[in-house]
């Protein structure tokens, strides 16, 4: 009998191109995607008067550094900033590189545009300097983030060293209920097995309210398996996956359509697969989850209160807590439902996506923001189809800022930031100390339930607040 | 890349767990040229909310000036994929980190400025960060071609490193240089794959 391969090895294996004895190996990289954070690699490159060795398996786009006030770069106020989105043009043009610029509807966070594109695919081994490259996973990709000498070595050589990671499958059975949604369940993830708790593994997401999500909700969950300490996440792909995919520019065609399919059919775990580690969840009894302290491991149901640090047992984790509610101006005790805020963002490559941004503004229709909120959708084509369906007007009624897309206020380096002890409601994926700028309270949520912060100024279980 | 060997010099601890990238050097820090970046080290989790130098901060007290052995908690620099946290720490002088564990592209960050990450138990990583808030500006010792680290109480740990990596500090070298090498293997590799997957 065969062998039983789970996804992860079957992908491991087909990319190896040398296999040392002492355990790393040399794996062929499919695609790598580039981003204005990627400038540093660039130097590196042509630092040693290397060329990249295949210019036609990466992509790029600028997004970490673009305003998302307007679409120009003129629009970015800070000269440091501007140069760095101006070299990412510069870098492609010279190198022969597919770039999706400034002013191209195509344009937008990077981790949106890829799958967007179709040029995240199954079974492809895809990297990026950035840590959410995991989010790829979700199509069936080995996707990881990696540092910028890696994107320098990989642009030099389409290959990458690596030694093997340990595999963890995540199986979350049962249904989700209504309301529930896909952020809610990695929050719940993470928060069981810790910020930790992936670390040298990679992820299997499974079981039948995995099945269950739709391809954009499979992107959040696996965007996320960083925050659980795993570079990558992934999710078997199935029907959803190519009809997902079947179409889009640079997705196979015709005949070749038919064998990426036969390879495509091939890759789901095989029954029997082993995994070094499994942890079961229950899909049931996951509740809407907002983070409440400094790391996303941080994260409670809505109907939870501020736990105590005393409850810790480790005293490290106590000491933490105690610093980590100091930080965020929050006492134990204190019900989540009682929290107000100041700021929401909705958006980044976690949570701005066309279903991301229909479930806000179900949520916002009809009701009015009382704080600041901003809702920044992930691609120029998020964007165009957003306002197809008058999303844009459903927001802008609820007096949301209807913004260019980018990674904007997620990552603190591109001007849209909270201020210093400011609380936001952020469907983001971090709420990292000053991760949204300095002083600033980050709130990981779900994007209908920041809408409902937004509309009633505090956090609110989203399934109790009714009809508009 | 400038090879790494023996190293003896003053530890400093961080008794915090999950230690993230952002905290090691916020983003706003991330487009300036190295010299500048270089500043933002720890620069907002070693203030206080006055932007003082907070006091109990170990990388803040004089007695620790020098360090180039950190020793932290669990799941040091985890988060963001940024290869700053691990250039700002070595323009700021560090060389080696000690930790029960760190984040995973972090970690091979290291490797590629030649500089040492050491996975110790979670008890000898506490006992070493009490240690050295004990005695601040106690010495230890890595041995790179050992496999050892010496801490200020004298015990000695072998620790874990993957033949791979410990020949590429050794030396100096850099990933690049070696996988150039093998560039015959990669185009025998890329020909039949470009067969199999012939769509991209």
């Amino acid at each position: 009998m065969a062998e039983a391969l789970s996804l992860f090895e079957k992908i491991w294996r087909r990319h190896v191109v040398i296999a040392r004895p002492d355990g790393y190996t040399l794996l062929h990289v499919d695609r790598q995607l580039l981003h204005d954070g990627s400038w540093q690699a660039f130097e590196k490159l042509a630092a040693r008067g290397i060329k990249m060795r295949r210019p036609d398996r990466h992509f790029a786009t600028p997004d970490h550094f673009t305003s998302t006030a307007a679409e120009s770069i003129d629009a970015i106020d800070d000269p440091i900033r501007r140069r760095v989105v101006d070299a990412i043009v510069a870098n492609t043009a010279r190198e022969g590189v597919q770039l999706f610029g400034l002013g191209d509807p195509r344009r937008g966070i990077v981790h949106v545009v890829g799958p967007e594109q179709g040029i995240t695919q199954p079974g492809l081994l895809m990297v990026c300097g950035d840590s959410h490259t995991a989010t790829h996973g979700a199509l069936g990709a080995l996707a990881f983030g990696i540092g910028a000498s890696e994107v320098a070595h990989v642009m030099a050589t389409q290959a990458i060293w690596q030694k093997k990671p340990k595999t963890m499958r995540i199986t979350v059975d049962g249904r989700l209920g209504p309301g529930i949604v896909a952020k809610d369940v990695i929050l719940a993830i993470i928060a069981r097995i810790g910020a930790g708790g992936g670390v040298g593994h990679v992820l299997e997401y499974a079981g039948a309210a995995i099945r269950g999500l739709s391809i954009e909700g499979r992107l959040t969950l696996c965007n996320m398996s960083i925050e659980a300490g795993a570079r990558a996440g992934m999710v078997a792909p199935d029907e959803k996956t190519f009809a997902y995919l079947e179409g889009r520019p640079f997705a196979p065609k015709g005949d070749e359509w038919r064998k990426a399919m036969d390879f495509w059919r091939g890759l789901p775990s095989d029954p029997g697969a082993m995994f070094d580690a499994e942890v079961t969840l229950d899909g049931d009894a996951i509740a809407p989850m907002v983070t409440w302290g400094t790391s996303p491991e941080d994260a409670a149901p809505v109907t939870a209160t501020v736990p105590d640090p005393s409850s810790y047992s480790d005293a490290v984790k106590q000491e933490g807590v105690r610093r980590a509610l100091d930080y965020m101006g929050l006492k134990a005790g204190q019900k989540l439902t009682d929290i107000a805020v100041d700021r929401v963002f909705i958006g980044s490559c976690t949570n701005a996506r066309i279903e991301d941004l229909r479930a806000a503004a179900a949520v916002a229709k009809g009701r009015r923001a009382v704080v600041r909120a901003w809702a920044v959708p992930g691609s120029g084509l998020v964007k165009r189809q957003a306002e197809a369906e008058g999303l844009d007007r459903i927001f802008r009624d609820a007096g949301f800022e209807w913004r260019e897309p980018g990674c904007s206020m997620c990552v603190g380096m591109n001007g849209d930031t909270v201020d210093a002890g400011q609380r936001c409601a952020s469907t983001s994926n971090r709420n990292f100390v000053g991760r949204q700028g300095p002083g600033a309270r980050t709130h990981l949520m779900s994007p209908a339930m920041a809408a409902a912060a937004a509309v009633t100024g505090r956090f609110t279980d989203v399934r109790k607040l009714g009809a508009a | 890349m400038e090879p790494f060997t023996k190293l003896t010099a003053v530890a400093v601890p961080i008794d915090m767990s999950n230690v993230d990238t952002d905290q090691i050097i916020p983003a706003r820090f991330l487009a300036l040229p190295r010299e500048q970046a270089k500043l933002g080290l720890f620069h907002d989790i070693r203030r206080d909310a006055a932007k003082q130098l907070k006091p109990d901060f170990p990388p803040n007290r004089p007695e620790y000036a020098g360090a180039a052995i950190l020793v932290a908690a669990r799941n040091f620099g985890c988060g963001s994929s940024r290869e700053h946290a691990v250039s700002v720490l070595k323009d700021n002088g560090f060389r080696a980190f000690v930790a029960p564990s760190f984040g995973d592209i972090f970690h091979n960050n290291c490797y590629q400025n030649g500089v040492l990450p050491i996975v110790v138990g979670e008890e000898r990583a506490a006992t070493l960060r009490a240690l050295l808030a004990a005695q601040p500006g106690a010495t230890m010792t890595v041995d790179l071609a050992a496999q050892t680290l010496a801490g200020p109480d004298g015990i000695v740990d072998k620790f874990p490193i993957d033949s791979f990596r410990k020949d590429c500090l050794l030396r100096g070298q850099d990933d690049i240089s070696f996988t150039l090498g093998h560039a015959a293997e990669i185009a025998a590799f890329e020909a039949a794959h470009g067969r199999e997957l012939s769509w991209l």
